[in-house]
């Protein structure tokens, strides 16, 4: 389905992948890990689209259509999904216009009804259960005073709105305490299915106690330097990300 | 990073709609002021001797001042004596009598500019008064309102009508003194709006007038005057476009206020003159004098503006809270765009007790624009406990652009309490991308950050005005769940 093969990408002239391959097959649960600064925000950025990172090499394509020519939104409409690191705050515009509205561009863009108003209600409301989130929540501006874990909350609920085909999720554990870290996975796990992949980006191991992949890499020097299964995961929390620095990266 | 710019770049520089031309008979004066000119438009109005008088004395007062060049604005020297001080559609009698009299050229240039004057807007439960030009064109509604005793007529008609209204109030809240413009304004205004809503009346029906300039090298000076008596509430929605012109075009309005103990008074603005092209080359320069004396007990008058057009605004729609307990608010969209610049803000002077004042402003800067905030806020001694609070917000589309806030405050009356906070925000290229990246294209994000950034001021407007201003923003979120 998604296939990365030997991207090359500059920030401001300084190059941060150098030649990164992996393959996402339909249904599979990915992990990327690496150490702060391999880029791994990088990585999905790139692969949503947005602008300020120059790819200058290689290939990224989703059905064998080439992404790199597609803008952010035409990938979203593709069913490709970005859960971020740091969702940001828009003051003043009411979550559930936000999600109305996202929701129905990528409808349109299916050629599919929009949803009117009472539609949408209906439909936000069992995906709030799925995340547990509160009613309120519906008439606040979109992250606009959100605490860290209620804003990983929302990427996951708008995750669940959007019904993705592919969801990246960039550090989707980063700031939660246990509780709210069960909730997020929990919710992960529910929007699972055959024909959802998930690349789940993490620099800690705890995550994927939860949410248990099929496949972990490892990203180091802008590369992807070790693949495995889940008991890579195991190896790096006992050893920690030290031995990679050891390891001259392969060219 | 340079494509998402561009991007903006286009949505913000879209045309302006409503830069059509009508061709219809006019009748214009030269071009030119002095005494002359100042007499034969009382004359063409055909006014009672003390309309004359109060003109001539304006006139004299204005020769004496000088252009006011505080404003953070920029704009070549106007020579008044190169600018049309009257022009009229030219009808078989003087003025229209009923609808039915209206130029059909006419009824069709409001068609299109979306305003029912037709008696079905009774629907939409608004009742209209159309200025084109310097004359008032159409007011509908005028039978209805007359049977709970609300006069809703062209300024021009009061001048007859109800002369002792006229000659107590005109002047009496913005004097002929008050300020270049407004001096110019008293001296040559052509028409307006008049209203006044007797004791313990609510006015059924919203009030409206929309305000269009057609001719070439025309002034349009109008001329507003609202009394809400004891008891009595009205809201008011003025809305103002102008066909695309090289050259630019004067407009000097006055609008005075005056709310009596108990009455409400809520004056809604959407201003879409033509702001120029995209190289600042024509548009309307307007310099209003907008303000409000809650002039009896526990009164209250609030100004709610969306100022989209004009080359340049200058404009501080303003409420003297003379009475005890009396209420003034003030909210504010500007937004400004290629070479617009405005000067906008308020001012509130607190003279009764426990008077209380808010004023929330939103400027919104594009292109090379340039926005400024100026507020006065005035604690006259022995306003006892009175209250204001500002919030002056700014947003910045781009990085050419500008957002400057110059508040003032004079407080003489030690329990009196005044609040201000400012900010200042850009759209990030973070927020687009988080649009963006859930499926919302470039555009409509910009036009959703933006409303989001509005909304305080937004939800003041009336349900009738709401509509046409997320248009003019460019956006289409209606019936929001929360
Ligand atoms: N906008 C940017 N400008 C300059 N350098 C950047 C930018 N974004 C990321 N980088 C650099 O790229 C590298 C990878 O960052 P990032 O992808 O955020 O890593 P990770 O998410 O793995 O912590 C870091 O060295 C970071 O400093
Ligand atoms: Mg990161």
């Amino acid at each position: 389905m998604l296939i990365v093969k030997d991207l090359k990408v500059e920030v401001e002239g300084k190059s941060i992948l150098k030649g990164l391959t992996m393959e996402v097959g339909a249904g599979e649960v990915h992990a990327i890990m690496g150490p702060n600064g391999s880029g791994k925000s990088t990585l999905s950025h790139v692969l949503s689209g947005r602008e300020g990172y120059e790819v200058v090499g290689g290939s990224i394509t989703l059905d064998g259509e080439d992404l790199l020519a597609l803008s952010p939104e035409e990938r979203a409409w593709k069913g490709l999904f970005l859960g971020f690191q740091y969702p940001v705050a828009i003051p003043g515009l009411n979550s559930s216009v936000f999600m109305r509205e996202a929701v129905n561009a990528q409808r349109r863009s299916r050629g599919e009804n929009e949803y009117d108003a009472m539609d949408f209600l209906a439909i936000a409301r069992e995906k709030m259960k799925l995340l547990k989130m509160d009613e309120s929540f519906m008439t606040r501006a979109v992250n606009d005073g959100f605490s860290g874990g209620e804003k990983k909350r929302n990427e996951i609920y708008q995750m669940a709105l959007l019904e993705p085909r592919l969801a990246i999720l960039d550090e989707i554990d980063s700031g939660l305490d246990i509780d709210a870290l069960r909730v997020v996975s929990d919710g992960i796990n529910k929007l699972r299915s055959a024909d959802r992949s998930l690349i789940m980006v993490t620099h800690y191991q705890r995550l994927l106690d939860y949410v248990v992949p099929d496949y972990v890499h490892v990203l180091s020097g802008g590369e992807i330097v070790r693949s495995g299964g889940r008991e890579l995961a195991l190896e790096l929390e006992s050893s920690g990300y030290g031995w990679l620095e050891k390891e001259p990266a392969a060219v | 990073m340079a494509t998402e710019s561009e991007e903006i770049d286009r949505y913000i520089s879209r045309e302006y709609e409503h830069g059509f031309v009508t061709d219809i008979e006019q009748d214009t004066f030269p071009p030119g002021l002095d005494e002359s000119v100042v007499r034969a438009i009382s004359a063409k109005k055909n006014e009672p001797e003390f309309m004359l008088e109060w003109r001539l004395e304006a006139f004299k007062i204005w020769q004496q001042m000088d252009v006011p060049e505080w404003a953070h604005v920029h704009y070549p020297d106007i020579d008044f004596n190169s600018i049309s001080y009257f022009s009229s559609p030219k009808a078989d009698s003087d003025k229209p009598q009923s609808l039915a009299d209206v130029d059909p050229e006419l009824l069709e240039t409001y068609e299109k500019l979306g305003i029912p004057l037709h008696e079905r807007a009774a629907l939409a439960g608004v009742a209209v008064d159309a200025v084109f030009d310097s004359v008032s064109v159409a007011t509908t509604f005028k039978d209805k309102l007359a049977e709970v005793g609300v006069i809703f007529c062209p300024l021009s008609e009061a001048v007859h009508d109800h002369p002792e209204l006229v000659k107590k109030y005109l002047g009496s809240v913005v004097p002929l003194a008050d300020n270049f413009y407004s001096a110019l304004n008293a001296a040559v205004f052509s028409d307006g709006s008049f209203v006044y809503i007797p004791k313990g009346v609510r006015c059924p029906m919203e009030l409206s007038t929309y305000f269009r300039i057609n001719a070439l090298n025309t002034g349009q000076f109008e001329r507003t005057l609202i009394i809400a008596d004891e008891g009595s509430h009205v809201s008011y929605l003025e809305g103002c476009t102008a066909p695309m012109r090289d050259e630019n075009q004067l407009h000097a309005a006055v609008v005075e206020l005056v709310a009596m103990d108990d009455a409400q008074i809520k004056y809604s603005t959407v201003q879409n003159w033509y702001p120029g092209d995209k190289d600042g080359k024509g548009g309307i320069y307007n310099f209003v004098t907008k303000r409000g004396d809650c002039r009896g007990e526990r009164s209250k008058i609030s100004w709610t503006q969306v100022e989209t057009g004009s080359a340049i605004t200058w404009k501080y729609p303003s409420v003297v809270l003379t009475g005890d307990n009396s209420v003034g608010e003030f909210y504010s969209v500007a937004l400004t765009n290629n070479y617009q610049q405005a000067d906008t803000g308020s001012k509130m002077v607190h003279i009764g007790k426990n008077s209380r004042s808010t004023i929330i402003s939103k400027g919104i800067s594009a292109g090379k624009a340039e926005n400024a905030y100026r507020g006065l806020v005035k604690m006259l001694r022995g306003a006892n406990g009175a209250r204001n609070y500002t919030q002056c917000d700014s947003l910045l589309i781009g990085s050419q652009c500008g957002a400057h806030t110059f508040p003032y405050v004079e407080v003489q009356e030690p329990t009196a309490q005044v609040e201000h906070e400012a900010t200042t925000s850009k759209i990030g290229d973070d927020q687009l991308f988080y649009c963006r990246q859930r499926g919302i294209a470039e555009e409509e994000a910009v036009s959703m950050i933006v409303n989001g950034f509005c909304k305080e001021v937004f939800t003041e407007l009336p349900m009738e005005f709401a509509v046409e201003v997320q248009r003019l923003l460019g956006v289409s979120l209606e019936g929001s769940v929360g």
